[in-house]
């Protein structure tokens, strides 16, 4: 071959790269071949549970050595197929995405726990737990790349599985609430392309780190400011920002609970993450003068959010709302653009994936005791069981933002965040959405665990109690991190600050892509 | 669809069409096609002979479940990517060798074995589909 007289070291890395580097691309490449190999043994449905959790422990591991490496050592970075940056794909993992990664994978462990119980085998012959792997494939990619088209790639990975599993079951009204899902984020994700191909014209390349380096000089040519807008907008739409969260709303309470656990928890999640990479490390003085409206965006989306989830009775809508309004809290600390806000989002986003999750598993198990997500008809669930009743307390307390439990270390900040900036109005948009937010989950609890209905009623519905022995455990394995985050923050701030700090000042980012530091 | 002509051509032309399909894979490395159109080329084949001679007919043929597949494909795409591992070099490197075939060198890479999970995931869900959609045609 004519190849072995060329001077390689100018296109390709030839550094022999050392098996630990491998962390930053294994909480990707392991779901796919998990995700693979249960799609080979579709039929054999007694498999999946435990192939599932085998493979979402791996990547677990995977993911904290992942990121206990880039706390010690800084962003890790790998370039597919050997080829050097700007050229190869990169995956680069700083503490931002590693964290997320981190979170989300754990939350899907516990999912796929609950699942044993909520999915049965029609449910895993058509393939949930592949298309869970896939989409958690998706969603690690999503926080791990450092290419902005590769993003878009694993955002379409992940949307796409998680249509599959909106329609497990093919109900009437999964199908209704799955279509509304996948036209209004498709439209989103055509948007995100566009906003791709058009960056690409400007600044030739898609590599985030060459984009941060190069934005300065694009400054005075380049049409930065549409570019931020288009960005702005798409990734809000993934986000479920206010004048484009509709479809939330109007689909995350059709599928399975766990698949809406999922949903809950980590998709709004990764939209807000692509957000705060694209924004405040790619146009930091576009997202400056932006952050008027992203304010505006963020009040609305937080106090209009909880309101509607005030007027629910299905307890599954209510959640839905509360997930919006949660993703306003998390645009309030990209609108301050300060490290002390970024630290209070980023904290927030960790706390939301959790609690988010663990509310919807917990509408799943107060089902399973009452039979229904009616606020009308649930009730008298602490006669049944007085441990979902302490559960359920502290979950509330948690997406309040009341002590002990997680949600209130990121209000703190953000409130102080946005108080410094001068936008004493934002604070106070979270503090009545704390307080709507009290108000619309203590009505669920005094509903549905205080309540007693008749006595006639209460003993048909009775009878058929099973324990839900996987709800709780799964439930407490979501509460314990909860409490955890609420009652010693320090070490979770400290990873947030790092991230916020990795996020500003991007120079750690660049070198660790770019290692000789040179001008391109 | 189901005249005498179409019936007697169809396991033909089916036949040619995956021999074709294999050929467009394999060129692929060097020249026009790949795992993507190869695979094309073999689903739309199943497909002609799922509307000549009825749907069980090919799921017998093709024996496994297309999306068994399906996922074989993927987990080969994904395998030869993680193959790099044992080499010291970053996922997804192209890694080659050559083999002696019958006196003949040939070239086999990874590459190869990733643009053959694409063929395998392509023909797989394009199967997949095509079937499920002529079996609510005829039933």
């Amino acid at each position: 071959m004519a190849a072995e007289t060329v001077d390689l070291s100018h296109a390709m890395v030839t550094a022999p790269v050392p098996a630990g580097d491998w962390l930053v691309i294994a909480p990707v490449a392991i779901p796919i071949v998990v995700g693979a190999i249960l799609l080979m043994v579709r039929h054999e449905t007694r498999l999946h549970a435990s192939l599932a959790i085998g493979g979402l422990l791996v990547t677990l591991a995977t993911n904290v050595g992942l990121l206990s490496r880039v706390l010690a050592d800084g962003p890790q970075v790998m370039t597919m197929g050997r080829w050097l940056p700007p050229f190869g794909i990169t995956f680069a993992a700083d503490a931002l995405g590693a964290s997320l990664a981190l979170v989300a994978t754990l939350v899907a462990t516990v999912c796929a726990i609950y699942a044993q119980k909520d999915i049965e085998a029609t449910g895993r012959r058509y393939g949930f737990y592949p298309f869970m792997f896939l989409m958690m494939a998706g969603v690690g990619g999503s926080f791990l790349t450092g290419d902005i088209f590769n993003l878009y790639v694993w955002f379409e990975v992940f949307v796409i599985s998680s249509f599959g599993l909106l329609i497990l079951g093919s109900t009437h009204r999964q199908l209704d609430g799955a279509t509304k899902y996948a036209i209004l984020n498709l439209v989103g994700t055509t948007l995100f392309l566009i906003a791709t191909a058009y960056l690409y014209g400007i600044f030739g390349t898609l590599n985030m780190a060459d984009i941060a380096r190069k934005a300065d000089a694009m400054r005075d040519t380049g049409p930065m400011m549409t570019l931020a807008v288009l960005y702005l907008l798409a990734f809000g739409m993934k986000a479920a920002a206010f004048p484009v969260n509709f479809w939330l709303p109007a689909s995350y309470h059709t599928p399975r609970i766990v698949t809406a656990a999922l949903f809950g928890g980590i998709l709004t999640k990764v939209g807000v993450y692509s957000l705060l990479r694209v924004l405040v490390m790619l146009f930091p003085v576009e997202r400056a003068e932006l952050s008027g409206v992203i304010a505006w965006v963020a009040a609305a989306t937080m106090v209009l959010g909880i309101v509607g989830a005030l007027a629910q009775s299905d307890l599954r809508r209510v959640l839905g709302f509360v997930v919006i309004s949660g993703v306003g809290v998390m645009l309030a600390g990209l609108a301050l653009g300060t490290q002390e806000g970024l630290t209070g989002t980023i904290l927030y986003a960790f706390h939301s994936v959790l609690a988010m999750t663990a509310l919807y598993l917990l509408a799943g198990v107060m089902n399973e005791l009452g039979g229904t997500y009616s606020l009308h008809d649930l009730s008298g669930l602490y006669r049944k069981s007085p441990l979902i009743a302490a559960l359920a307390l502290l979950i509330v307390l948690a997406v309040a933002g009341l002590p002990p439990a997680s949600g209130l270390w990121p209000k703190v900040l953000l409130v102080r965040a946005s108080i410094d900036a001068g936008l004493p109005w934002l604070s106070f948009a979270i503090l009545l959405t704390g307080l709507l937010t009290t108000i619309a989950l203590g009505k669920v609890y005094i509903l549905t665990i205080w309540r007693q209905k008749e006595p006639a009623e209460e003993g048909a519905a009775a009878a058929s109690v099973p324990m839900p022995g996987v709800g709780y455990a799964s439930l407490i394995m979501l509460a314990v991190p909860v409490l955890l985050l609420g009652l010693y923050p320090e070490p979770f701030i400290r990873i947030a600050e790092t991230a916020a700090d990795g996020l500003i000042n991007s120079s750690a980012y660049i070198g660790a892509v770019f290692p000789a530091g040179g001008q391109p | 669809m189901r005249t005498l002509i179409f019936r007697t051509i169809a396991p033909y032309l089916t036949s040619l069409m995956v021999l074709f399909s294999i050929f467009v894979l394999l060129r692929g490395h060097n020249d026009p096609g790949g795992g993507f159109i190869g695979g094309l080329i073999a689903a739309s084949a199943f497909a002609i002979y799922g509307i000549a001679c009825g749907v069980s007919p090919v799921r017998r043929a093709l024996y496994f479940h297309p999306m068994a597949i399906s996922g074989f494909g993927l987990l080969l795409a994904a395998l030869a990517g993680w193959l790099s591992i044992f080499f010291q070099v970053p996922f997804m490197t192209g890694l080659w060798t050559k083999i002696s075939v019958l006196g003949l060198p040939v070239d086999i890479s990874t590459v190869m074995f990733f643009d053959i999970g694409v063929y395998l995931v392509v023909v797989g869900s394009i199967t997949s589909i095509a079937l499920a959609l002529e079996e609510r045609e005829h039933g």
